[in-house]
């Protein structure tokens, strides 16, 4: 899904593949009025506090709600920021201990800008899109609980 | 009507969706009406206050919505994106 609103690109994808970040900014970078690019992008931990070793970490969605939720989220932040580029990509489907899950891209003219934004993006996305973890040990399964601060936290915005 | 179910709550009701008949005209209404119908959705919707609901796919706060017009209902709990 993709689309652009003042001269900002924005693009989402859901996707149970991998992405490479490399291939992602090289895109970003062929523009040349982009000052800057921050990137964000989130692993599966080996642990999620519990003493037993993660086997692996099962990311459930809404197929067609998900990626209109990032987008409402990415638009929010274009109408925040002086932005050129956002991409997101969110992985669902099951994942391993140091996969990818997330990655949120800004580009800006200015650092400052880019910084905000992709922070903004990936509090939003904690709370607001329609994805639930649940993580899997060698003798229990438990749907990861969301943090009260993460909700609180968006009223900071 | 197509409601679904995400997360802990697909597996306590034991279908990802259904079709349903709905006679209910608010969100509210419709909670009170599945619970009406079989013991799993007591169950299902116990902890009230961990229940998110999306109408057409969009997110909605108040249990008073109007859902006549909708096509789809889901529920789930709070969201762990990211």
């Amino acid at each position: 899904m993709h689309q652009t609103i003042k001269k900002c690109y924005i693009s989402v994808n859901v996707q149970k593949l991998d992405f490479d970040i490399n291939s992602e900014i090289k895109k970003i970078k062929s523009n040349k009025i982009i000052g800057g690019i921050v990137n964000f992008t989130g692993i599966v931990r080996n642990s999620g506090g519990e003493k037993e070793e993660l086997v692996s970490l099962e990311l459930e969605h809404y197929p067609g709600m998900t990626e209109k939720a990032i987008m409402l989220i990415c638009e929010d932040a274009q109408k925040r920021w002086n932005l050129n580029f956002i991409r997101v990509i969110h992985r669902v489907g099951r994942l391993f201990s140091g996969d990818n899950i997330v990655l949120v891209l800004t580009a800006s003219a200015h650092r400052k800008e880019a910084f905000k934004s992709a922070e903004f993006i990936m509090d939003f996305l904690k709370s607001r899109a329609p994805i639930w973890k649940k993580e899997h040990y060698r003798t229990h399964s438990s749907w990861v609980q969301s943090k009260e601060e993460d909700e609180l936290i968006l009223n900071d915005w | 009507m197509k409601i679904l179910y995400f997360s802990w709550l697909r597996e306590k009701i034991g279908v990802p969706f259904e079709e349903v008949e709905v006679r209910s005209e608010t969100v509210g209404d419709l909670i009170k009406e599945l619970i009406n119908q079989d013991h799993k959705y007591e169950l299902a919707f116990e902890d009230i206050k961990s229940i998110r609901v999306a109408v057409d796919q969009k997110i909605i706060q108040d249990f008073n919505v109007s859902i006549k017009n909708a096509r789809e209902v889901a529920f789930f709990p709070p969201m762990t994106g990211g």
